[in-house]
């Protein structure tokens, strides 16, 4: 991944690994646009650091339940900790990567490790 | 029968899921619309998820069709224990298998909106729920927590839509629960845009510090309905609602006759008392009689085996028994027998439909034949005038329903006026009032039938004399001079007594004047007779003697004649020249 183009990752540069775990019902058009955007992200910040387990909910229905889904999709991080609960087709790219634990990129981008 | 067979055929006709709870069903004309979905709305506190929560175990214990209940609130230890008190065991009903309850939680500080989304995880945990125990019923409650979970308020809107279409799809009866809302919507996010077929709404509301709830059926389409607003209560048997339309005018209707426990009461009522099931009002001013009256009525039932009941608001059990002892109705006997059974509670400590409540549950427990409710007046002070004409129509009716003979006591503010105080008269079909005179320095009591359905009445007043021997009616004492009563009366009745004697004196002398006189009169007649009678001798011998006298003179002067006639020869007879 280029640290040239994005110099700042915040505190998450000890992260060996991210592991997040996106929820979908089947591949509905907007699952598919969101596991692409969330691909996307992954490969330019979190290149080989990043394990995503995908779950279809009509197959485990009773996931929903257990892991509280109401919003479609919903991703999670388990690691690194705080958990962070994720909805939406990651558009905001923003806003993702603020959740997975890194500042914002335009604002950190002039800070100095 | 042809024809409405050929009618229900032709026109789908709304299928309807009872709920169970007391009273909804009759009130909504037999239960919600089967496989749609119903939005209740109220207030905080004011019993949605409570209602909602029976509508799924009465579906479970009383109709077996399994429900899940969605709670966007509290969790299911919280539901669990919160109607635990309410006899509802959640827990054994989720191990049948026949209730599913699934928290839904969304908290908004923990959740990162990045983009568009929409509610089909929500759709996958209630399919998946409903499909898993199938069932028929279905709670979300309450599912506006979303907006306050989630931002984006266009995508809960249309997926919100999306879901109760797939609710009725699914064909399950599901019940919608919703905060009240402010001035242009129900419900603070306008569920009831989605919810069309049936909204009701639960009240709860606080006049003269009690609360009072009240359900209405804002709507429901395709139905007839009734739209006033209905008491309801929360208790221990979970959520009872007080229908007035629930009783009908066509209770049974008795020829049976009841003593009153006066005689001379009785005697006033066509000679035979009450009605059997009738309702008697008894109304009076403070200390006219009425319990005294009431607790006649009952001695007289529990002497002949009937099962009492005395609903006292105003005085403690021992207090009226001890109270009733001092005219001499012993009513302990009774007590200690099963025969009478006291009800006892302040006035002021429940709500209106609480108390109406109660009193039938009372009844039911009890199956009185006779009951006191003893004072109806206490009730004025729990709520309007037609709140408290409501509820006493409802007790009234409910009573008559059960064909038992009510007696129910009610307090006038003046003695002038026949006032049942709180404009209820027609509800009765015995109204007797009691009523004060005061005058000769003392207070009297009199008792008159105001009115009596179905039996000719005496229409006289009475005095109502209470003794150690009991209650008694006494004739009032009238004459020409008036009425009286109490020490008038007796007074009166003396002084009557005393004049009699006088006259009856006068009588008397008057006869022996009239005997006197006719024996004067007697015996002048008897002076003028022995008058007459010598007179009659004396003209009867004056008439002899003369009569003596001419036959002497004839008889002279033919001797004369003999004398002057010489020789007269024997054919020429005796003629004298």
């Amino acid at each position: 991944m280029s640290t040239k183009a994005h110099p700042d990752y915040g505190n998450t540069n000890g992260v060996k690994e991210w592991n997040l775990r996106l929820f979908v019902t089947d591949w509905t058009p907007r699952c598919v646009v969101a596991f692409k955007n969330l691909n996307r992200i992954c490969e330019e910040r979190l290149k080989d650091k990043c394990k995503i387990e995908v779950i279809d909910l009509l197959e485990k229905p009773e996931m929903a339940r257990q892991e509280q889904i109401v919003a479609i999709p919903t991703l999670m991080k388990t690691s690194p900790k705080p958990e962070k609960i994720m909805i939406g087709d990651f558009s905001n790219e923003d806003r993702v990567l603020k959740a997975l634990g890194f500042e914002s990129p335009s604002r950190s981008s002039s800070k100095e490790v | 029968m042809k024809d409405s067979k050929k009618r229900a055929t032709a026109l789908p006709i709304l299928v309807k899921t009872p709920t169970g709870i007391q009273g909804l069903d009759e009130i909504t004309g037999g239960g919600l619309p089967t496989g749609r979905p119903t939005l209740v709305y109220g207030s905080a506190g004011s019993g949605k998820t409570l209602m909602s929560l029976e509508f799924l175990v009465r579906g479970i214990t009383q109709y077996n069709e399994p429900g899940v209940f969605m709670s966007f609130e509290e969790t299911e230890q919280e539901l669990t224990t919160n109607v635990g008190s309410l006899g509802f065991d959640l827990k054994s009903l989720v191990a049948s298998g026949k209730l599913l309850i699934d928290q839904v939680s969304v908290e908004r500080s923990e959740i990162e909106e990045t983009g568009e989304y929409d509610l089909e995880g929500l759709f996958v945990r209630l399919g998946s729920a409903i499909d898993s125990i199938k069932a028929k019923r279905v709670v979300l409650d309450t599912i506006e927590v979303l907006y306050a979970g989630l931002s984006n308020t266009g995508i809960i809107r249309a997926e919100l839509r999306r879901l109760f279409r797939w609710l009725k799809d699914k064909g399950v009866t599901t019940i919608v629960t919703g905060e009240r809302g402010g001035e242009t919507t129900l419900t603070r996010h306008g569920l009831e845009e989605y919810v069309s077929d049936c909204v009701i709404f639960l009240d709860n509301r606080i006049t003269a510090e009690l609360s009072t709830r009240r359900l209405r059926i804002v709507k429901y389409r395709g139905s007839a309905h009734s739209t006033n607003e209905f008491p309801y209560i929360i208790d221990e048997n979970g959520i009872s609602i007080l229908p007035v339309t629930g009783v009908r005018l066509n209770y049974p209707a008795s020829t049976e006759r009841l003593t009153s426990g006066v005689p001379r009461l009785d005697a006033m009522l066509d000679g035979e008392g009450y009605i059997k099931g009738s309702s008697i009002l008894l109304s009076g001013m403070v200390g006219t009689g009425k319990t005294s009256l009431s607790a006649s009525l009952i001695q007289a039932g529990c002497r002949s085996g009937k099962r009492c009941l005395y609903y006292a608001f105003e005085e403690a059990p021992n207090q009226i028994m001890r109270n009733m002892l001092s005219i001499g109705i012993d009513l302990e006997p009774w007590v200690k027998k099963g025969l009478l059974h006291f009800h006892a509670v302040r006035v002021s400590e429940q709500g209106l439909e609480k108390h109406l409540l109660t009193i039938q549950a009372e009844a039911l427990k009890y199956k009185p034949e006779i009951v006191v409710v003893d004072a109806l007046t206490d009730f004025i002070s729990l709520g309007g005038f037609n709140e408290v004409r409501q509820m006493i129509l409802r007790v009234v009716d409910f009573l008559k329903m059960h064909e038992i003979t009510a007696m129910f006591t009610s307090m006038s503010e003046s003695a002038a006026t026949e006032q049942t105080g709180v404009g209820l008269s027609s509800a009765f079909d015995t109204w007797i009032h009691l009523s004060n005179v005061q005058g000769n320095l003392e207070r009297n009591r009199t008792l008159v039938v105001v009115k009596s359905r179905g039996m000719a009445h005496s229409n006289q007043v009475r005095e109502f004399v209470m003794s150690s021997k009991g209650v008694e009616l006494v004739d009032i004492y009238s004459t020409a001079a008036g009425a009286f009563m109490g020490t008038a009366r007796l007074a009166q009745m003396a002084a009557d007594e005393a004049s009699d004697v006088v006259r009856q004196d006068g009588v008397a002398s008057r006869e022996r004047q009239m005997a006197e006189k006719r024996r004067a009169l007697e015996a002048r007649i008897d002076a003028m007779r022995a008058d007459f009678e010598v007179e009659l001798k004396e003209s009867e011998m004056v008439i002899a003697e003369e009569k003596a006298r001419d036959k002497a003179l004839a008889a002279g002067r033919k001797t004369l004649a003999n004398h002057r006639e010489v020789k007269q020869p024997a054919g020429k007879g005796g003629k004298v020249k």
